[in-house]
């Protein structure tokens, strides 16, 4: 699919206009600089934004087990052979000992079927990229959104973003989608479980995989049962709570049966969001939220900066020698810090400290 | 303003018909306690699906198990559909090879040809090495 | 040395019903014709210590009460590379040097059901084994061989069916009934997903076809033994001893139960599963592990399954050294590796043995390094005495602990699949690979050792210690590109000279027979492969209707 013959020091330019044109490696080059952060990462972001917008951003959680790279896969293959051009950004948590990782989801995707690997006409309509939850300056908060942004300014369509919904960034993430989608078995107790981890609260779609288990009606009826709880008590925020309610799909993703019942659902639930004029609301939540992480980055990246300074650690002496109480001596650098650079029009970002 | 270093990011596939991926898994494992990011294919790969991969994910190193005396075939048909893709990444192959084989693969385009009995300190050097070699 | 009653210690108790029953079996057996005595000509017993005593339930100590004084273990050498000329040359030269069976291995095409011509094949053909595309190439590999005279082993397991069918072809063909044909195929579906990874279809409807060669050859072929459940690839894919039993024997409740589900009478064909075990170097973890497997596989059959006849209740296997144990770093060491894990399968009372050449850690063995292999089973079962006393270490307390501890640890691993598939073992196999609990097992079995051989905790003579004496100097069988081309060819003229049409409809016989769980798939599979359908060609006539196995990945 090389289309153009790329150099090894291709510029940021070169490398987006390359994979514009269709050239593969030079979208994988293009995810590792997002991946990295820093400037070229935000370079990055300003030549995709004007050209992103369009795609329809999915995203897929569940329990670890629960078959949701396996359910990823067969979407792709369906799609694809329905001729879209799905993208996948799949999320595998790192080792915190030595922050290496066995990223499993794309060997997973292809668990049940050989056409994601083999077949021409899917592969070439479909780009999977394995992201590490560690190894990349600002973490996933930063670097998903830039990924699902370059991926949709390419022309995929739909962006899937797949990850095991156990941290609470991982569930922002997910939660940030047009469209989210919590993938459940039987016999895990994963309607509590899932419950627990606030994914009940982010789903659009619910997906009841391994449905030709034992005890899968069972989980069906768990759900509709919070769902009906969640309607009750008023808890019930999801949109705005104005009564859309998240489908419950049955599918075995292993079997192969249930996909495109799946999909359905999905695109079901962004005619839906159209339709109640929730569409733009959660893109502005995406914005918010990916805004929010930025300046997090940015700030923290300002703190470690303050507490390296003279005057940090001068008063961090103070603090040992007791002169000054710990919350005295942040309320101090938190002035110095801030003070004066809240005006508007001033630049956030800091260097990225490696 | 550069950003961070990002760990390598190392695709591990079986090529061809062989099953025998005690020792690939094993490498995954020690790659990954090593600091490094493993995209684990697994079995049965094709050369153009381990392209797809290296393109997708780019890839800094390309680790290939053998153990059916088909390296000598499937090692440069992987060297050359890597360079048909117009990707420069090294090859390393792990497994069955005789001495004798080791420098035609070289020749070949092989960056590096790891024997068994090596040790988790050297899997990993001979990867970071191959990827400086090869920028 | 007698004690202070003056009984002689160690002996069995003349008085014990137990022992007197053990005599009167021993003595009606036919025994070898030479001197039961030492080396320095001291008389020895063929039996020491307590019962149960060999062939006495649960056969701890032995399944046939006079073992190897009647006869040693078969010396059953594997052999398979190249075409099926080169490794019909070897068969010969094997028997003409003692070998006593036939061991075939396939090349991994073969054994993936995948022709020589398949994209897939590339750089595989007769690598690792014999290629064999038609049943023309069958007829090659056991050209001039008497397949009524002699017992053959053939290691092949997703397309069992239809190289059996192909070994029942030639031998129809060149005038021996089928009901004549002796030996093994292994079958083994199990171990493949479990470890292997040679597989085609999916369980279940491997399974299936397993269960329909159960019924035929319960029913036309007497000496066959359709499947031999082998625990050698778990251990060589990195499992311990204990998991390597364990798995190995519920895999064998599991073939029990699917053919007693399809109707099968468990005495109609329990006497006739075989199993293969793994032999490696930590001697007395071995002997327990074959002690208790025979134990085990006793006392499951005769309360579980409620099997009846005495051959049912038998775990009578085949051994293999352990080739993940052999060295690239100085091979020669190897000899003395094999040699001790060969002791170790005879003290376990093995049926058959076969030893490993010392150069398999860098190719397929020469013809001198699998000379040495023969010769070194030949040496413990001539020279040290391990062929004149039964169950020799039987009594021990090491080794009866370490017994007892296999038997506790592969207890523990039933209990946990018997948990998984809800009270059938069966089910809690497919779970267990459904949900990656073997392969993950494994896969953590075998990184732990290669951190202990890493770290230095555990030494492996030549890698991590005593590494001085590696010239590196060693020749090694290749298998040339030739090969791959002659066998190219042979497919060519093979699918040249068959009759087109006869061979469509039989392969339509075959999908049909898929189709219906009814019908046995073996008659169909053995009229395609006569009309010289290829492995291929049949292994997808049945594909169309099971699907193809696409492993869950487990890392």
């Amino acid at each position: 699919m090389a289309t153009t013959k790329l150099s090894r020091n291709a510029s940021i330019d070169e490398l987006y206009t390359a994979a514009r044109g269709g050239n593969r490696r030079a979208l994988g080059r293009l995810l590792t600089l997002v991946e990295r952060g820093g400037r070229d990462a935000e370079t990055i972001g300003e030549l995709a934004n004007p050209d992103a917008g369009a795609a329809h951003i999915v995203g897929i959680t569940g329990a670890p087990g629960a078959g949701k790279s396996t359910l990823t896969g067969r979407l792709v293959v369906h799609l694809a052979g329905a001729g879209r051009r799905p993208a996948v950004l799949a999320v595998d948590p790192s080792s915190p000992l030595t922050g290496g990782a066995i990223l499993g989801d794309r060997i997973r995707m292809s668990d049940t079927t050989e056409d994601l690997t083999v077949a021409p006409e899917v592969g070439d309509r479909t780009f999977i990229r394995s992201m590490a939850t560690r190894g990349h300056s600002g973490g996933l908060a930063l670097a998903v959104p830039l990924a699902v942004r370059l991926f949709d300014a390419m022309g995929y369509d739909p962006v899937i973003i797949e990850t095991v919904g156990v941290g609470q960034v991982e569930v922002d993430v997910v939660a940030a989608a047009d469209t989210a989608v919590v993938v459940m078995t039987p016999g895990m107790g994963d309607a509590v479980q899932a419950n627990k981890a606030g994914l009940l609260e982010v789903a659009d779609v619910f997906v009841v995989n391994k449905a030709d288990r034992p005890g899968a009606n069972d989980v069906r009826r768990d759900l509709d049962l919070m769902l009906d709880l969640s309607h009750l008590t008023g808890q019930d925020t999801t949109d705005g709570g104005d009564g859309y309610r998240p489908p419950i799909v049955m599918c075995s993703a292993l079997e192969g049966t249930g996909e495109a019942d799946v999909w359905a659902a999905v695109e079901a639930h962004l005619i839906s969001l159209d339709e109640r004029g929730q569409r733009l609301r959660r893109r502005h939540h995406r914005i918010r939220t990916e805004v929010r992480a930025r300046m997090s980055q940015a700030l923290a990246n300002r703190i470690d900066e303050a507490m390296d300074s003279d005057v940090g650690r001068e008063l961090v002496a103070h603090v040992t020698d007791g002169a000054l109480s710990p919350t005295g001596a942040s309320a101090k650098l938190l002035d110095a810090l801030l003070g004066p650079q809240l005006e508007p029009g001033l630049d956030p970002r800091s260097e990225p400290r490696s | 303003m550069a950003g961070t270093d990002l760990p390598l990011r190392v695709v591990l596939a079986k090529l061809g018909l062989d099953g025998h991926d005690r020792g690939i898994k094993v490498v995954a494992r020690i790659l990954r306690d090593a600091g490094m990011e493993v995209i684990y294919l697994g079995l049965r790969q094709t050369t153009d699906s381990i392209v797809a991969a290296a393109e997708q994910e780019d890839a800094d190193a390309i680790g290939l198990s053998m153990h059916n005396a088909g390296h000598m075939t499937l090692g440069p048909n992987m060297v050359k559909a890597l360079r048909d893709a117009e990707l420069e990444i090294p090859v390393i192959i792990g497994g069955i090879v005789p001495d004798d084989d080791v420098q035609p693969l070289l020749d070949a385009g092989i960056a590096a040809v790891l024997g068994p009995g090596a040790s988790a300190e050297e899997v990993a050097q001979t990867v970071r090495d191959a990827v400086s070699a090869a920028v | 040395m007698d004690d202070a009653t003056g009984a002689p210690r160690h002996l069995p108790d003349p008085d014990d019903p137990q022992y007197q029953a053990w005599r009167e079996a021993y003595e009606a057996a036919k025994l070898r014709a030479v001197p039961w005595e030492t080396m320095s000509g001291v008389p020895v017993e063929p039996i020491y210590g307590d019962g149960p005593y060999p062939g006495q339930y649960p056969y701890t100590r032995g399944v046939y009460p006079s073992m190897y004084r009647s006869r040693l273990w078969t010396m059953r050498m594997f052999a398979g590379f190249g075409t099926a000329e080169d490794t019909n040359a070897r068969f010969h030269d094997l028997l003409r040097a003692g070998g006593t069976g036939l061991s075939t291995a396939f090349d991994m095409p073969t054994l993936m059901g995948r022709d020589s011509d398949s994209p897939w094949s590339t750089g595989e053909v007769g690598r690792a084994g014999v290629a064999v595309d038609t049943m023309a190439d069958m007829e090659d590999l056991y050209a001039g061989i008497d397949l009524g005279g002699v017992s053959t082993s053939m290691t092949v397991s997703g397309p069992a069916a239809i190289v059996l069918a192909m070994y029942i072809g030639v031998a129809e063909k060149n005038g021996v009934e089928r009901s004549k044909l002796a030996g093994t195929i292994q079958t083994d579906i199990f171990k493949e997903y479990q470890a292997q990874k040679e597989y085609i279809y999916p369980p279940r409807p491997s399974v299936r076809v397993i269960t329909d060669m159960i019924r035929f050859t319960s029913a036309e072929m007497p000496r066959w033994h359709p499947i031999s459940i082998s625990g050698y690839h778990i251990r060589e894919a990195g499992s311990t001893a204990a998991q390597e039993l364990a798995f190995t024997l519920a895999n064998g409740f599991a073939y029990v139960e699917a053919a007693m589900a399809a109707g099968v009478d468990v005495d109609d064909f329990a006497g006739r599963l075989s199993f293969f075990f793994n032999s490696h170097s930590d001697f007395f973890e071995e002997i327990g592990k074959f002690r208790a497997a025979r134990r085990i596989w006793a006392r499951w059959m005769k309360e579980r399954y409620g099997a009846k006849a005495e051959r049912s209740l038998l775990c009578r296997f085949h051994t293999q050294t352990a080739g993940v144990s052999l060295t690239a770093q100085q091979p020669e060491i190897n000899i003395a590796r094999v040699a001790i894990q060969a002791l170790a399968g005879a003290l376990g009372g093995t049926q058959s043995l076969h030893t490993d050449s010392y150069d398999e850690a860098l190719a397929l063995p020469t013809d001198d390094a699998a000379r040495i292999a023969l010769r070194t089973q030949q040496i413990v079962a001539h020279e040290t005495g391990a062929g004149s006393v039964i169950d020799p270490l039987g009594g021990a307390p090491y080794v009866e602990w370490m017994t007892d501890e296999m038997e506790r640890q592969a207890e523990a691993v039933f209990a946990h699949l018997d948990d998984l598939g809800n009270g059938s073992i069966l089910e809690g196999v497919y779970a267990g690979i459904e949900n990656g609990y073997f392969v993950g097992e494994i896969a953590d079995a075998a990184y732990r050792f290669e951190r202990e051989v890493n770290s230095g905790r555990r030494i492996v003579v030549g890698v991590n210690e005593f590494t001085d004496g590696d010239d590196g100097d060693q020749e090694i069988l290749r298998i040339d590109q030739a090969v791959e081309d002659y066998q190219l060819k042979r497919l060519e003229d093979t699918k040249n000279r068959r009759d087109g049409e006869a061979v469509a409809s039989a392969l339509a016989a075959v999908t049909a027979a898929a189709e219906d769980p009814t019908v046995n798939v073996m008659p169909p599979i053995l009229e395609a492969v006569k009309a010289y359908a290829t492995l291929e060609e049949v292994v997808k006539a049945m594909e169309q209707v099971f699907g193809t196995y696409v492993e869950k990945a487990i890392i």
